[in-house]
C-alpha cells in the first residue's frame, strides 16, 4: 500500500463523519445544551457556594464560570466519545464499520483513524460552546483558542479509544445509561473539572488522589493550561502517555466478535 | 483467479462452527453456498472477509494467503452483506465515494469508477438521492455496484435477498448471474433459499458446520439419486 492510499483513505474517512455531522446537527446541537446549562445554571448557582483562590493558570481571582469552562470541553468530548464508541459496535455505525473493516488497509490505522475522525467533530462542538462561552463572558487569552486545538484533540482520541476498548470488552456496558452511570459520570466528578482538587484534598485525600489517578483530570487540566497559554508538561505528558496506552490497547484487542459488526450472532 | 478454502474449521468456545471444510471456486463461475440457517454460512463468511480470525486452516485468493497477506486477499473480495451497510442518510454517491476511499481512491477515480458502475446498474440518475429514497432492491443494487468499485475477483453475497419480494429477489439474482458472465466475477452467494439456485450452479452444500456436497446442480442430484436440487437438500440436511 502506498502513502497516497492512506491519505485518500484518512480523507474519505474524515469527509464521511463531516456529512453525517450536517446530517444530524441538529442532535449536535442538542448536545450542547448540557454543557450550556451546567455553564449557566450550575455555576451562577455555585458562585457563592465554591470560593475559588487564585490558582494556576489563572493570574486573578476568576468566577466560578471562568473555572468550570476547561472541564465542560472535557464533558463535551467525554459524552461524544462514549457515544461514537458505542455506536461503533453497537448500533448506528454498524454499517459503516463493517465497510470500513474490509478495507485492505492495516486495522489499527482505520480505527485510529475513524477516532480521530468522531474527535474532530467534538472539537467543532467545543469550538461552538467556548463561543458561547465568550459571550457570557468567559473570555480566556484570544491565542488560547489555538493552544487549546492540540490537547483538545489528544483528549478526543484518549476517550475515543478508551470508549471503543470499554464497548469491546465489557458486555454488561453496552448501553449508553450503563456507561453513563459507570464511566462518564464517575471520571467527570472525580476529577478537577468541577472543583480544583485542593478542595478535594482538604474534604478527603483518598478522593484527592483518586481524582489524581483519572486520566480526565489531566486532560482537564491539559485543556485549562493550553487554554490560558500556560505549559502543564504534567498534565499534557499523562494525557499524551494515556492516549498512547489506550489507542494501542483498543486496536491491538479489537475483536469484531465481540462487537453486533458481524450481524446476528453467527451460528 | 484461484480461489481456495483449505481445511476451515471454527469454533465458539466449546461449540465447533464449522469443521474442516475445503473447497475451491472455479474462476468466473456462479457459486451457490446452501444451507439451512444455522449450517455455519455465516461464519464462514465472517472468515473469508476477515471479520472473524481465522482458527486453523488458510484462504488463498491467486496463491495469497487470507491469513499471512490479508490485504492483498482483501483487495480481491468485494462484499455484500446480510444487513444493509449503506449510510441511509448520506446520498448514493456519497456512500461510494466512502468505500473507495477506503481502498485508497483518489475522489476523482472513485467518481469515475461509481457513476460507471451507476450507470451499468442503470442506478446513475439516482446517485444524489439519499439511500433512504431507495427501495429495498435498489439499495442492494447499490451495495453491489459498491463492492466492485475496487475491482475485485470475488464477490461474496450473504443471503443478499433477505427482505425483499419474490420480484426483487428473482431481478437481483439474474443481476448478480450477468456480472458473473459479462466480468468473469467469481461470485459465492450464501442462501437458504432452493429457488436461487439453478441446477448448472456450482453448489456447496453446509450443513452443521460440514460441507456435504461440492460440485455443479446436476452433478450433485446424480449422486444422491435425487430428482432435483430441492430433494437433494433434503435429503443431505433433512430441511426445506
Amino acid at each position: 500500500m502506498k502513502a497516497i492510499d492512506y491519505w485518500h483513505c484518512f480523507l474519505g474517512i474524515q469527509t464521511r463523519e463531516w456529512l453525517r455531522f450536517w446530517q444530524q446537527r441538529t442532535r449536535f446541537a442538542s448536545a450542547l445544551v448540557r454543557p450550556l446549562l451546567w455553564l449557566v445554571v450550575f455555576a451562577a448557582g455555585f458562585r457563592a457556594v465554591l470560593g475559588i483562590s487564585i490558582i494556576p493558570p489563572y493570574q486573578t481571582y476568576i468566577t466560578y464560570e471562568t473555572y468550570i469552562v476547561p472541564g465542560l470541553c472535557g464533558m463535551i468530548i467525554l459524552f461524544n466519545s462514549m457515544q461514537g464508541a458505542l455506536s461503533m459496535v453497537y448500533d448506528r455505525e454498524l454499517g459503516s464499520m463493517r465497510v470500513l473493516l474490509m478495507s485492505p488497509l492495516p486495522r489499527p490505522f482505520l480505527l485510529i483513524t475513524k477516532l480521530l475522525a468522531m474527535g474532530f467533530v467534538s472539537v467543532a462542538q467545543v469550538y461552538v460552546f467556548l463561543l458561547i462561552s465568550w459571550l457570557v463572558g468567559v473570555e480566556p487569552p484570544r491565542w488560547g483558542y489555538l493552544a487549546v486545538l492540540p490537547t483538545l484533540i489528544l483528549t478526543s482520541l484518549m476517550l475515543g479509544a478508551l470508549g471503543l476498548l470499554i464497548a469491546t470488552w465489557i458486555k454488561q456496558l453496552e448501553n449508553f445509561a450503563g456507561v453513563m452511570n459507570f464511566v462518564i459520570f464517575p471520571m467527570f466528578f472525580m476529577s478537577s473539572a468541577l472543583y480544583p482538587l485542593w478542595r478535594m484534598n482538604e474534604a478527603s485525600p483518598w478522593l484527592y488522589w483518586i481524582c489524581q489517578f483519572n486520566p480526565f483530570t489531566h486532560a482537564v487540566e491539559a485543556i485549562r493550561f493550553s487554554l490560558y497559554l500556560e505549559w502543564n508538561p504534567l498534565a499534557v505528558g499523562i494525557t499524551a502517555g494515556v492516549t498512547i496506552v489506550l489507542s494501542l490497547f483498543a486496536t491491538a484487542g479489537f475483536r469484531p466478535q465481540r462487537t453486533k459488526i458481524l450481524g446476528s450472532k453467527p451460528a | 483467479m484461484t480461489i481456495e478454502a483449505r481445511d476451515i474449521s471454527f469454533r465458539y468456545g466449546d461449540k465447533a462452527v464449522l469443521k474442516e471444510v475445503s473447497f475451491a471456486l472455479t474462476s468466473g463461475r456462479f457459486h451457490a453456498l446452501l444451507g439451512p440457517n444455522g449450517a455455519g454460512k455465516s461464519t464462514l463468511f465472517g472468515l473469508l472477509t476477515r471479520l472473524l480470525a481465522l482458527q486453523q486452516g488458510d484462504v488463498l485468493l491467486g496463491g495469497r494467503s487470507l491469513r499471512k497477506q490479508p490485504a492483498e486477499a482483501m483487495r480481491k473480495i468485494g462484499v455484500v452483506f446480510q444487513q444493509n451497510a449503506l449510510d441511509l442518510d448520506l446520498s448514493v454517491r456519497q456512500n461510494l465515494h466512502y468505500h473507495a476511499a477506503l481502498h485508497g481512491l483518489s475522489r476523482k477515480e472513485a467518481r469515475a469508477r461509481g457513476d460507471r458502475e451507476l450507470a451499468r446498474f442503470k442506478l446513475l440518475d439516482r446517485a444524489d438521492d439519499a439511500v433512504r429514497q431507495l427501495n429495498g432492491g435498489h439499495r442492494r443494487r447499490v451495495e453491489i455496484a459498491r463492492a466492485l468499485l475496487h475491482q475485485p475477483s470475488l464477490l461474496l453475497l450473504d443471503e443478499p435477498t433477505v427482505g425483499l419480494d419474490v420480484a426483487s429477489r428473482r431481478a437481483l439474482n439474474e443481476h448478480v448471474r450477468t456480472l458473473c458472465e459479462e466480468d468473469g466475477l467469481t461470485v459465492l452467494w450464501a442462501t437458504h433459499l432452493i429457488e436461487e439456485v439453478q441446477e448448472q450452479d456450482k453448489v456447496l452444500i453446509l450443513h452443521q458446520g460440514r460441507l456435504l456436497a461440492n460440485g455443479t446442480g446436476q452433478v450433485i442430484c446424480e449422486e444422491q439419486g435425487a430428482q432435483n436440487l430441492a430433494e437433494t437438500f433434503h435429503k443431505l440436511t433433512g430441511a426445506g
